[in-house]
């Protein structure tokens, strides 16, 4: 490993990586539009978190922001994000740029634009290597190259004189994955790192990042809009609607048992092998625009157990077994419901 | 939304779908922005203003500079109002002929405004044409169009139009050549400035036929002429719209560059550029003005459209900011 | 390599057999030279025999045959206006223009791209919006008006610098230069500056926009997250991927030097290839006009050719005919 790591204090299991009340604003003609309103979530070392939703839920500006590339005039209007304890939010740019690569490392949605067409894969791995250690040219280029086999990549001697538009795409990822983890960050964001390949390359990719990354020992922060990807390779997961984390909790609860009225009807639309069911079910009507965000929970207009006070106050998270969960249908501390059954679509 | 749905709510008329458009642009980004922008809102009075002063010259000028049995050759040289010798009658002085330079400006301004219009109107029709032929029937008729685009790409636009003025002088006797002068004159200019429309309506087409209610249409068996003036044309007109106004910038000063080369408008009927030419003798002897307000109302004009042009397209396309 | 250059030779070629075939169709059909050389009251055996000296009474695939051949080697017929030989003229004023275009296109892109780069980069900065109003007005301003404006500032008003024709020259045999002499160099500035002056204006705009593009790229995005430097990124990464399209603007610039040196020419009297054209124009003097079509196109293919092999110097995806997609 080479990083190192110097906590400030040494706090006791601590968390790697910790998001408190992250508040993301864009200012607009209409006023500010609150993209990602007062989340709280953590990641521990070596796990991997799950964050799902739809597009436009926040799931990518919360990752940008975490690496701080949120772009402008997208903006932090509030909240904390500490790594192994150090605050990093607002840091200055060259502080943050010697986080980018080294503690954190990034990989895109498409392989296909995420690479310098004008450079070979091994100078693009190389110029990495080298910004972040005193490695020479030629160790560098060991690396480089020990890397390429790890991410699965045939002949690597000979490929990585090669430019990008001489790989397929999901020889590109690879590369990308490669890159992403040529430091040993500490973590690792991957936003949609298979929506843009074939779906018969998808599962290979995942699982090759599963295994690099604990390999390398890193989190990681898997960003998607695939329950199915996330059921199969995350932790935990932290289900996200309309900039706002509606259940955050351990995979296999929030999968088997999802308290969310929005995840249960997030996994009534997966096809599950096993179930015999007419048909998948569907949440009628779509997210809404961050223009029309409702009052109280955002959820409300779309939710089969809507109840009056949904519509007046913005649920919190609140503790619900080991999941944090927000929604009004789990404040009643008398009543300890464990689970809320839903009529219709009883698969879970 | 399904193919089907979407067909039916393009299905209105033209006519309608204009009505339609402007309720939705007075509420729009692109108004928005304009009011946003006061540089824009400044140099949309400013053309305004210029255009009307142009269009309304045979009646709110000072003089008619056309008219010679009104010039005085005791009025020539005469030098601003505000310097010593001037006069009022002569707001901005006079040049060797005695006409009023405002007044001369006026009337040069209609003439610029006049071929720079008809120009970029002729480039836009053939290149839009041209371009959605080009993108929507592809082949070998595409490969034609862009071939000669490519090539006529690589010649300047004043050199296009001085070679074809150049050339229809030489074929046609010299009194016709001075009657179809200005006809020849915008011919030339458009003939450098399809390209621009060409490519982008292409580029612009060949998204648009990929998408899928233009595939449904076809499926359906709307024609391809009917497909493309209802679906492909309204998505091309804000690209062609920036470009209509850029080049107008630039045929403006194409005739105005031409005229100053003699090559443009004929003598008989000056343009701005042709006044800056005048003016240009007499630089060294100090009469400065007769080139300076021409040069000056040349330059307000075209930075003027080049503004709004700018701003247009940056309101229609944001990203590229 | 050898078989892209070869292909690109064919194409020039290709492009000046047209261009060639233009301009003799200019002069087989467009006025009668006998005419605009003789006047209206020649008689009749001074123009058949001005006809046949000419050769006009060949069949015409001869004449054309005979017009490549001898414009190859640089033989391009009488002038009609000064009844010298084209080439004569063309050797006396090519020297000039070339000298004008080049200073004006090194002024134009030394200081242009810079400023492009610069406007790109600090796209927020005070000096770059400075930059973008003053070239909003650059563009606006026609070239001629340039010129007139700095004759009437340095040349009328405060005398400082000559505002027609070349000055001094040294004669080299074949080349006339300004570039050896200390008032050689005083008579460039103005018509330089003035030429440079739009295209300058274009080219850092140009830049500019081409390097807000790239900037916009998940490669420079994925770059940022890998933690490289800024100056790494931006010179290196953006400033490398700007170089593509910017070698093709770079490349049409340049020759529209050429054609508004034409202008320049005629505003500060600089006796080149423009002032030679634009006469030529006016007196429809063919051999003049098609010589200089062919000059100008044989300009541009050079140019293009040019801006081919830097392409291929830049951009790997040209180098490699086909990759080995592999998976």
């Amino acid at each position: 490993m080479m990083s190192e790591s110097d906590p400030v204090g040494a706090a006791p299991r601590e968390a790697l990586l910790q998001v408190e009340n992250l508040r993301i604003e864009f200012p607009t003609r209409r006023g500010v539009l609150v993209a990602v309103d007062d989340i709280s979530f953590h990641i521990n070392e070596g796990e991997v978190l799950g964050v799902v939703g739809e597009s436009g839920a926040g799931k990518s500006l919360t990752g940008a922001s975490i690496i701080g590339l949120l772009e402008p005039p997208g903006r932090i209007a509030g909240g904390e994000i500490l790594l192994s304890g150090r605050r990093i939010d607002h840091l200055p740019y060259e502080d943050m740029r010697r986080i980018r690569g080294r503690e954190i490392g990034m990989v895109f949605q498409d392989p296909l634009t995420s690479l310098n067409p004008l450079y070979t894969v091994g100078r693009q791995l190389i110029e990495t290597i080298q910004t972040h250690t005193d490695l020479s040219e030629q160790a560098a280029r060991k690396r480089a190259l020990e890397l390429l086999g790890e991410v699965g990549i045939p002949a690597a001697s000979q490929r990585i004189d090669q430019y990008p538009h001489q790989f397929s795409g999901g020889m590109r990822q690879r590369v990308v994955i490669a890159l992403a983890l040529c430091i040993n960050p500490k973590l690792v964001i991957a936003d949609e790192p298979t929506t843009a390949l074939d779906v018969s390359i998808q599962a290979q990719i995942i699982k090759l990042l599963k295994r690099l990354c604990h390999e390398h020992g890193a989190a990681v922060m898997l960003i998607t809009h695939d329950m199915g990807v996330i059921a199969e390779t995350a932790d935990r997961v932290a289900v996200m609607y309309a900039g706002r984390i509606a259940e955050v909790g351990p995979v296999s609860q929030v999968i088997k048992h999802a308290r969310h009225p929005y995840t249960h009807g997030l996994m009534g639309s997966i096809p599950m092998i096993g179930h015999d069911m007419e048909r998948l079910t569907q949440i009628d009507g779509s997210m809404p625009r961050l223009t029309e965000i409702p009052r109280g929970c955002a959820f409300n207009p779309r939710c089969p157990k809507v109840m009056e006070r949904c519509r007046l106050d913005r649920p919190e998270p609140l503790p619900v077994g080991n999941s944090q969960v927000a929604c009004w249908l789990y404040d009643d501390p008398s009543a300890e419901v464990e689970e809320i059954v839903f009529g219709e679509a009883e698969n879970g | 939304m399904t193919a089907g749905s979407e067909i039916r709510t393009i299905s209105p008329g033209f006519g309608a779908r204009v009505g339609d458009s402007l309720k939705r642009f007075f509420d729009s980004d692109v108004f928005y922005s304009f009011k946003r922008s006061p540089v824009t809102i400044i140099a949309f009075l400013v053309t305004v203003l210029l255009i009307l002063g142009a269009a309304l010259a045979p009646w709110i000028a000072p003089h008619n500079t056309n008219d010679v049995a009104s010039l005085n050759l005791m009025d020539a040289f005469r030098p601003p109002v505000w310097e010593s010798g001037g006069e009022p009658n002569f707001l901005l002085g006079t040049d060797d002929q005695g006409r009023g330079v405002l007044s001369s400006i006026m009337f040069g301004m209609q003439l610029s405004l006049l071929v720079g219009f008809a120009s970029v109107l002729l480039a836009a029709a053939v290149g839009t044409i041209l371009g959605l032929l080009s993108g929507y029937v592809g082949g070998r008729v595409d490969s034609v169009i862009m071939r000669i685009a490519d090539v006529q790409l690589t010649f300047p636009a004043i050199l296009i139009a001085l070679l074809i003025d150049g050339i229809v002088g030489s074929l046609l006797p010299r009194a016709m050549h001075e009657e179809v002068k200005i006809y020849v004159l915008i011919v030339a200019i458009a003939a450098s400035q399809w390209v621009n429309f060409a490519r982008t309506v292409r580029g612009s087409t060949l998204v648009e036929k990929n998408k899928e209610y233009v595939q449904a249409a076809r499926v359906i068996g709307v024609r391809p002429i009917a497909i493309m003036w209802r679906h492909v044309l309204p998505n091309v007109m804000g690209p062609v719209l920036v470009i209509a106004t850029l080049s107008l910038a630039l045929a403006i000063l194409t005739e105005a560059t031409l005229s100053f080369l003699g090559v443009g408008v004929p003598v008989t009927r000056p343009s701005l550029g042709t006044l800056i030419r005048i003016g240009n003798d007499f630089l060294f002897s100090g009469e400065w003005w007769m080139t300076i307000f021409p040069g000056l109302a040349l330059v307000i004009l075209v930075l003027s459209v080049n503004l709004l042009g700018d701003w247009l397209r940056d309101a229609l396309n944001p990203k590229l900011r | 390599m050898f078989a892209f250059i070869v292909q690109r030779l064919f194409q020039a070629i290709f492009v000046m057999l047209a261009v060639a075939l233009v301009s003799f169709t200019l002069f087989q059909f467009v006025g009668d030279p006998i005419n605009n050389m003789m006047g209206q009251d020649a008689t009749e055996e001074q123009r058949e025999a001005l006809r046949e000296r000419l050769g006009l009474n060949d069949p015409v695939p001869v004449q054309f045959l005979r017009f490549v051949g001898n414009t190859v080697q640089g033989e391009f017929g009488l002038s009609y206006r000064v009844g010298k030989p084209v080439s004569e003229l063309i050797a006396e004023r090519l020297p000039a223009t070339l000298e004008l275009v080049a200073v004006s296109a090194v002024l134009a892109l030394v200081v242009g791209v810079p400023m492009g780069i610069y406007t790109g980069l600090k796209r927020y900065s005070v000096v770059s919006r400075l930059f973008l109003t003053v070239s909003l007005v650059g563009i606006s301003l026609p070239t001629f008006l340039i010129g007139i404006l700095l004759i009437l500032i340095f040349g009328v008003w405060l005398g400082w610098l000559p505002t027609f024709g070349r000055g001094g020259t040294v004669d080299l045999g074949l080349w006339q230069t300004s570039f050896l002499t200390l008032q050689g160099w005083s008579h460039l500035i103005l018509p330089s500056i003035t030429l440079a002056l739009f295209q300058l204006t274009l080219i850092m705009r140009l830049v500019r926009a081409e390097m807000l593009e790239v900037l916009r790229t998940d490669y420079i995005k994925f770059a940022r997250a890998r933690g490289l430097r800024n100056r790494a990124i931006n010179y290196g990464h953006a400033l490398k991927n700007t170089l593509v399209p910017v070698i093709t603007i770079m490349g049409l610039q340049i020759g529209s030097l050429l054609a508004f040196s034409i202008i320049t020419e005629t505003v500060f009297q600089w006796p080149g290839m423009g002032l030679l054209i634009l006469q030529g124009i006016q007196f429809v003097d063919i051999p003049v006009m098609s010589s200089y079509l062919v000059l100008v196109a044989l300009f541009f293919v050079i140019i293009n050719l040019t801006v081919d092999l830097l392409y291929y110097a830049v951009d790997p995806r040209l180098r490699i005919e086909r990759g080995p997609a592999g998976h």
